[in-house]
């Protein structure tokens, strides 16, 4: 046995394998896991092979869109035209419409972690999550792209996914965009309500100021709270800057959060912080402040990337490794990159939209949106506000920031 | 599954087709279901619980671990989490004195003084739970917010010093007491009410006063319930993380059902310092329910 140990995911999926040929319930899967766990548990002590990882071939579910049309697909709060009044998605009931494809949409993800590590271990043991499409930021991508959790696209099915920007075509972590379309991509940066704060907030000094403290609320995605404080620190955050940056920022953070400044670091939820006063400025997104004015009725929401700089990030749609609705969600991404309905969703969600010609579409809808550089940014807009991307992190990096990150806002 | 099945088999096996020993072995028959489902759902994931506990992480493969016996993610998990483990104590400790306090004079006007409103006190008490927990606990955001009426009075009373509850670890220990009221309530109430009268009248005829009465006969005789509500309050809250998630901060109120989210759902390789919090707070509490049921807990209570 010495030496010969398989590692224990590849273990545990090879056992639930051989369970789902049995029939077995999942309860039953993991006390068949538990059961070979424990016996395994009292032999192995060496550490065994290395997992597999992105050797192992990609072997993809049959395609059974054609006789089930269902899409289902996961997205985040405030990120898809809404109507109140008919409490539906326009858009969506548009595609729904003209291809007869039942497009179910969920506000399931508030934050990439929670959202990929509950439905992580359904997806490496080859469980449908029961949906089709989720849409995760750059570095969770990369992860799970590498993890081979993702299902390639078929760009014939797709054409008007040339529609892409070219800034947005070749990515680090896809390149050629096999894997992955860009829903949105926007900006982190600072949000607060006028009124309430008296005065402007131009930079992260006047956020972090002694009449705002405990007032404050920051972004539990660690890329945009520390990427906007290491560009306040002067870090070039696309750059390469190694650990001593990093502990420099978790520093400032310990003591925001220490000093009382900071009331909570939150997902997308502190969207209702907001709304209830018990947060007035803050760490935010670009788009949701625009929803925010929206749901709220009140003008006084400001967004402004803070004088040192902001960050860019992009989330991506992407067909999980269990979908056997491949085609449909194809369907789905073809048509929100056709410009029309791309500027549509821009409209209503005030990110950056990741479509050609969709900014031609808003000179219809809107001239004034059209103009806007928090949704169609020109090159020299980024430079001049100097908004950049979270430089990649390595694997090892990666899981030693995430721990300090997670032990920093304290857990 | 071989092993579930043996267990299981084992007792149903000798109620054969001799019908003189079927009358004996037909309580273990019907012990069965629930021996079943606890072996099933309790006894087999606690067993893969702790082989996770003992896990290793994978030199180089972050998010992998591999089968080991490695008790170092006890120590470590005990010593970053001490506060953690401090504060879930505490927190319990505190909503179940409070939960007591609220709860021993409304059970006890429930089962002496309520009369033909006692039925419709017993659908307040349990009418909320018609409705989810989370939801429950949200609404507590928004009645204990900066705006809301009670932060308001209080600031205007500077009786505030922080300037705000939610927060703060007033408010993660009036969420714990607000969500398990009805369970120190109800058992109270069962055994208040199972007082017999004439027993109270009794110790008025021996020259007791109201206040000695209380003290000799009906609280004494209130214990098996003081003692059942103060478990099922005490136990569930010291793991609870709703609570310390939805209304609590960051850093000073976070407990260790938040860390073992946190482990599980957010830190890359978790897993293993999730599983043996999980092992540790278990110990921790029974050792401390035993201490309490054996120094409080007499016959009593059966």
């Amino acid at each position: 046995m010495k030496g010969r140990i398989p590692p224990a995911d590849p273990g545990v999926r090879a056992l639930i394998r051989s369970a789902r040929a049995s029939q077995l319930s999942r309860r039953n899967l993991l006390s068949i896991g538990a059961a070979g766990a424990s016996a395994a548990a009292l032999s192995a002590c060496a550490p065994p092979k290395p997992p597999a990882g992105g050797v192992a071939a990609l072997k993809l579910p049959t395609d059974v869109s054609a006789e089930e049309k269902i899409v289902r697909w996961a997205n985040w709060t405030a990120y898809l035209d809404y109507d109140d009044t008919t409490q539906k998605y326009p858009s969506l009931e548009a595609f729904i419409k003209k291809t007869g494809i039942q497009a179910t949409y969920s506000e399931d993800i508030d934050d990439n972690d929670s959202y990929v590590s509950k439905v992580r271990p359904q997806l490496e043991a080859g469980q449908d999550i029961e949906k089709d499409i989720i849409t995760l930021t750059d570095w969770m991508a990369n992860r799970l792209i590498r993890d081979r959790l993702i299902q390639p696209l078929e760009l014939i099915q797709m054409p008007n996914a040339g529609n892409l920007l070219p800034a947005l075509r070749e990515v680090s972590f896809d390149p050629g965009r096999n894997y992955s379309l860009t829903w949105q991509s926007g900006f982190a940066g600072i949000g607060y309500d006028k009124a309430k704060v008296g005065r402007e907030l131009k930079s992260l000094d006047d956020l972090f100021s002694p009449d705002l403290k405990g007032k404050i609320t920051v972004l539990s995605e660690m890329r945009d709270t520390l990427g906007l404080i290491m560009a306040w620190q002067g870090v070039d955050i696309s750059g390469n800057w190694g650990k001593p940056e990093f502990d420099k920022a978790i520093a400032k953070v310990d003591e925001l959060l220490t000093g009382g400044f900071i009331r909570r670091v939150k997902g997308n939820a502190y969207m209702n912080d907001l709304k209830s006063g018990n947060a007035i400025a803050g760490i935010v997104w670009s788009g949701d402040l625009f929803i925010l004015r929206a749901e709220t009725e009140n003008d006084n929401w400001e967004f402004t990337i803070p004088e040192s700089g902001g960050t860019l990030w992009s989330d991506n749609l992407m067909v999980p490794i269990t979908s056997t609705h491949r085609r449909n969600a194809e369907a789905l991404m073809n048509y929100y990159y056709d410009p029309a309905v791309a500027a549509e969703v821009a409209a209503y969600v005030n990110y950056v939209c990741p479509v050609v010609g969709a900014q031609q579409e808003m000179e219809k809808l809107d001239p004034d949106l059209a103009q806007s550089p928090l949704i169609f940014p020109t090159e020299d807009y980024l430079t001049k506000s100097n908004i950049k991307g979270f430089r990649a992190l390595t694997a090892a990096e990666d899981q030693e920031y995430s721990a300090e990150w997670a032990k920093v806002v304290g857990n | 599954m071989s092993a579930v099945a043996h267990g299981a088999g084992a007792p149903a096996a000798p109620a054969g087709p001799d019908t003189a020993t079927r009358g004996k072995f037909l309580p273990y028959l019907l012990l069965l279901p629930g021996a079943l489902w606890l072996l099933i759902f309790f006894v087999v994931p606690l067993a893969q619980l702790f082989t996770v506990s003992l896990q290793s992480q994978f030199p180089g493969y972050p998010g992998y671990y591999y089968r080991d016996v490695n008790f170092r993610n006890y120590l470590d998990a005990f010593t970053e989490f001490a506060p953690h483990f401090g504060r879930s104590l505490l927190f319990a400790g505190l909503a179940t004195f409070f939960a007591f306090a609220l709860s021993y004079p409304l059970a006890y006007a429930m089962a002496f003084k309520a009369g033909r409103w006692r039925s419709l006190m017993m659908i307040c008490i349990i009418a909320p739970f018609f409705t989810s927990f989370i939801l429950r606990t949200i609404a507590w955001r928004q009645i204990l917010a900066d705006e809301g009426p009670v932060a308001k009075v209080l600031n205007t009373l500077h009786l505030l010093p922080g300037g705000h509850i939610t927060e703060t670890w007033m408010a993660v220990v009036a969420g714990l007491t607000y969500n398990f009221l009805p369970f120190m309530v109800l058992p109270i109430y069962a055994s208040l009410e199972r007082v017999d009268p004439r027993v109270l009248e009794a110790g008025g005829d021996l020259y007791a006063n109201g206040f000695t009465t209380f003290r000799t006969v009906t609280l004494p005789m209130s214990m098996p319930g003081v003692l059942a509500g103060t478990l099922l309050t005490f136990i569930p809250a010291a793991g609870d993380y709703v609570n310390a998630e939805l209304l609590g901060s960051d850093r000073s109120t976070k407990m260790v059902g938040n860390v073992i989210e946190s482990q599980f759902f957010k830190v890359p390789g978790g897993y293993p310092t999730a599983a043996a919090l999980s092992f540790t707070l278990m110990a921790l509490i029974l050792a401390l329910v035993f201490v309490y049921v054996r120094r409080f807990g007499t016959d009593e209570l059966v």
